[in-house]
């Protein structure tokens, strides 16, 4: 460790290894052979999940929205309204559970649940840390793309269910839209698979390491990783129902589409699938181009930014703040952009993004057999 | 939704015959509305559609119906005001103008002059009010929410400028037979113009954010082509006719009030940016006008005569009761003509007969005919083009 070398660097530059120790030290802490130091560890990011899904990624949609829009979003609940999601979350669970009396009641109470699970099981394979990943599949990546598919059953299962025409539209697009999207999406991670050589998320995570920082990751360890890189974006906005992919959800096309019948803590656990799957793809993106939970500074002579920088708890809260990042970018585009057509939307599926997806298969492929 | 599914033998070869059955579909009846999203405001739909295609759909009109027309024949011509600001409840000034230059084509008074600037002024920043919220209101049609909150941002503004001027926000009741309510107070030019120098980049800047965005003009270029002469034959007019390329605008080609000395542009597609006659034209249209009703108002302001021995309510007649007769006065309210036929006994001080020529009644004629073949998506596209304020519809 090089911090020993600069006594003269204090505190801020230091965080990082006293994180690590402050980390070590509760990893080591198990009274009666009880390991509850790592239980605490390991729950830090599920925590988070649960918190960040619940309340500040509905929170940060309205705030990032109102900036966006010359409004100041939530003010009332709390300083700054930071308790708004709080209260939303209250009125949601005192809200009456209704289901509509012709709807199919069996599908219409396990759709938000399959949707939810579809959405969170993913987050078993995100290796949020070096130290914390919730299941170690040498498949991870793989499970990941899978998972995703069986949010296409829960939410076909909630438009059917609702009997509701707008509700089975919403459900038909969405089917159409997610399996359709899972082509581009799937072609463009094997390309960073490919430059990995594994399906190992953590793995893959660990071959992005190294003293350059960001350097190191996917996106500039070839002249070609952009296009994935983008295809993948793209694709995975259309696969978690973002604008300008929303249709499925077309407020202004099909009422609320696929939820249209939902409501009180049904309708709340759909958002937080939502808002879930929201982070997840964005942890995907950043774990396969962008290094995962790898610091991005890197070692600038006598200055080891990146070696400061690493660590566990540096590791969860870089591929948080890269997770944030493509977040804020879904904001950002949901509240600039208006909403494609059907027929466009698979146009721009089939026509323009499948086949660059093919072509950076290709290239990249090329790439990494004959550039060593 | 899926049927029987039909029977049917093909022949493979000469003594193979096999059956076959289709997967047929039936169509869905669909009912848009009256409480959707997009139908601003109440209006109904009954889509009959195969798949997400439109094969026909019938619009049902009348859950507004406020009998306008019959309560007109039991109030005095003054007293009308009010009702017309409830028709098009969002360019109120204009529905009054429209009826006031009706009845004061029956009574054939003279106007002050000062008046009738003031009330140009204020009925075209009520028309860049109503544009605004169209466009913004077709902006969360498509999916783009910001555009319809910068929208509101800037009608705000104009809606604050209003009150001040007139009492109300909405139902303005500013405009009376023969004059005004009140003159306008003090510093209102100056405030005026400097919303006309405050607005003018932000214009700008929402036609950046929406008119200019790829993927609103893959929405709405080409769909819902509406040719001239069907246009025409429909009777419609405002930025539904000129959308489709018909240089008609009353305020020049039938003028009212002081718009023969204005100078402004009505402006039409020219086919570059969009498909003649097509939602983008419509669109385009209304963001034009915006920029036309800018001058307008500069030059009222400019050339508006002082306050002196003005009275705003010198030529109001202290009792309405017209010669026998009948009259039809019309204007351009922001959707289009709108016309007041007026039928007075001579006797009455309220009409024989009021009928209203409702723009947005007449433009939805066309819905039938615009939305059969279309994409879901498309017909809110479409409809959000048309505008339409069910207030003024229903009536």
């Amino acid at each position: 460790m090089i911090h020993s070398a600069l006594p003269q660097f204090s505190m801020p530059l230091l965080m990082g290894n006293s994180l690590n120790a402050w980390s070590d030290a509760l990893a080591g802490f198990s009274p009666a052979g009880l390991p509850v130091g790592l239980l605490i560890i390991a729950a830090i990011p599920l925590v988070f999940i649960a918190l960040y899904a619940l309340t500040y990624g509905v929170y940060g949609e309205r705030k990032i929205s109102a900036f966006m829009q010359d409004r100041l979003g939530p003010m009332e609940v709390g300083k700054w309204g930071i308790l708004q999601t709080l209260a939303d979350i209250l009125k949601l669970l005192q809200k009456e559970d209704i289901v509509p009396t012709s709807a199919d009641k069996f599908l219409f109470v396990i759709g938000p649940g399959v949707l939810f699970v579809g959405s969170f099981l993913a987050f078993a394979v995100l290796p949020f840390s070096p130290a914390f990943i919730g299941a170690n599949l040498n498949v991870g990546l793989f499970f990941a793309i899978g998972i995703v598919s069986l949010e296409v059953v829960g939410i076909l299962a909630a438009g059917w269910g609702s009997n509701n025409k707008w509700s089975l539209y919403g459900a038909v697009r969405s089917v159409a839209q997610i399996v359709s999207y899972e082509i581009p999406a799937a072609i463009a991670l094997l390309c960073g698979a490919m430059m990995a050589g594994t399906l190992d998320m953590q793995q893959i995570t660990i071959q992005q390491s190294g003293p350059l920082g960001f350097a190191h990751f996917f996106l500039f360890q070839s002249p070609i990783a952009w296009l994935p890189f983008l295809i993948y974006f793209i694709a995975s906005l259309a696969e978690v129902n973002r604008a300008p992919f929303d249709i499925p959800e077309a407020e202004s096309e099909l009422v609320a589409g696929y939820f249209t019948e939902y409501s009180g803590m049904k309708f709340a656990v759909i958002f937080l699938a939502e808002y879930g799957s929201m982070f997840m793809v964005s942890a995907i993106i950043s774990i396969v181009f962008l290094g995962g939970w790898n610091s991005p500074l890197p070692n600038i002579g006598p200055l080891a930014l990146n070696d400061m920088t690493t660590g566990p708890v540096w590791g969860a809260f870089w591929i948080i703040s890269k997770g944030f990042f493509f977040i804020f970018i879904q904001m950002w585009l949901r509240w600039t952009l208006p909403r494609l057509r059907v027929d466009q939307l698979m146009y721009l599926c089939w026509k323009v993004l499948t086949p660059f997806a093919f072509v950076s298969f290709v290239l990249t492929a090329i790439w990494e057999i004959y550039v060593p | 939704m899926a049927g029987q599914g039909s029977l049917r033998l093909s022949r493979k070869s000469d003594d193979v015959v096999v059956l076959e059955k289709d997967l047929s579909t039936e169509q869905m009846v669909l009912s848009m509305g009256p409480q959707h999203p997009s139908t601003h405001g109440v209006l109904r739909l009954e889509c009959l559609t195969d798949g997400e295609i439109i094969t026909e759909a019938e619009p049902y009109l009348g859950y507004l119906h406020r009998c306008f027309e019959k309560h007109c024949e039991h109030v005095d011509y003054p007293a009308i005001v009010p009702y017309t600001d409830r028709m098009d409840y969002l360019a109120g000034i204009n529905s009054e103008m429209a009826y006031c230059v009706a009845v004061e084509k029956l009574l054939d008074v003279e106007i002050p002059r000062r008046v009738e600037f003031i009330r140009v002024i204020v009925s075209e920043l009520n028309r860049i009010a109503s544009h605004l919220v169209a466009i913004g209101t077709y902006a969360i049609d498509l999916g783009a929410f910001t555009p319809f909150l910068f929208c509101f941002r800037d009608r705000e503004h104009i809606l604050n400028m209003l009150e001040w001027a007139t009492g109300a926000r909405m139902l303005y009741n500013y405009i009376w037979v023969g004059g005004l309510a009140y003159d306008v107070p003090a510093g209102f030019n100056e405030r005026v113009l400097e919303f006309v120098n405050y607005f003018r980049p932000k214009a700008l800047e929402l036609q950046q954010l929406l008119t200019e965005n790829e993927i609103f003009v893959k929405r709405t270029k080409g769909v819902g082509i509406m040719p001239a002469d069907v246009a025409i034959n429909y009777g419609w007019s405002g930025p539904m006719l000129r959308g489709s390329g018909v240089q008609w605008d009353l305020r020049r080609n039938d003028p009212y009030s002081i718009y023969p000395e204005l100078d402004f542009a009505v402006p039409v597609p020219d086919g570059k940016l969009s498909v003649v006659g097509d939602c983008l034209s419509r669109h385009l249209v209304r963001a034009l006008e915006i920029e036309e009703s800018l001058k307008i108002i500069e030059q009222c302001i400019d050339k508006m005569p002082g306050t002196e021995g003005f009275n705003p309510r010198a030529a109001v007649p202290k009792r309405v009761r017209p010669k026998a007769g009948e009259v039809y006065g019309r204007a351009e309210n922001p959707r289009g003509e709108l016309g007041f036929y007026i039928q007075s006994d001579g006797k009455s001080t309220s009409p024989l007969r009021c009928k209203a020529r409702s723009s947005c009644f007449v433009n939805l004629s066309a819905m039938k005919d615009l939305s059969r073949g279309q994409l879901i998506p498309d017909l809110v596209a479409i409809i959000g083009s048309l505008d339409i304020v069910l207030g003024e519809v229903d009536r």
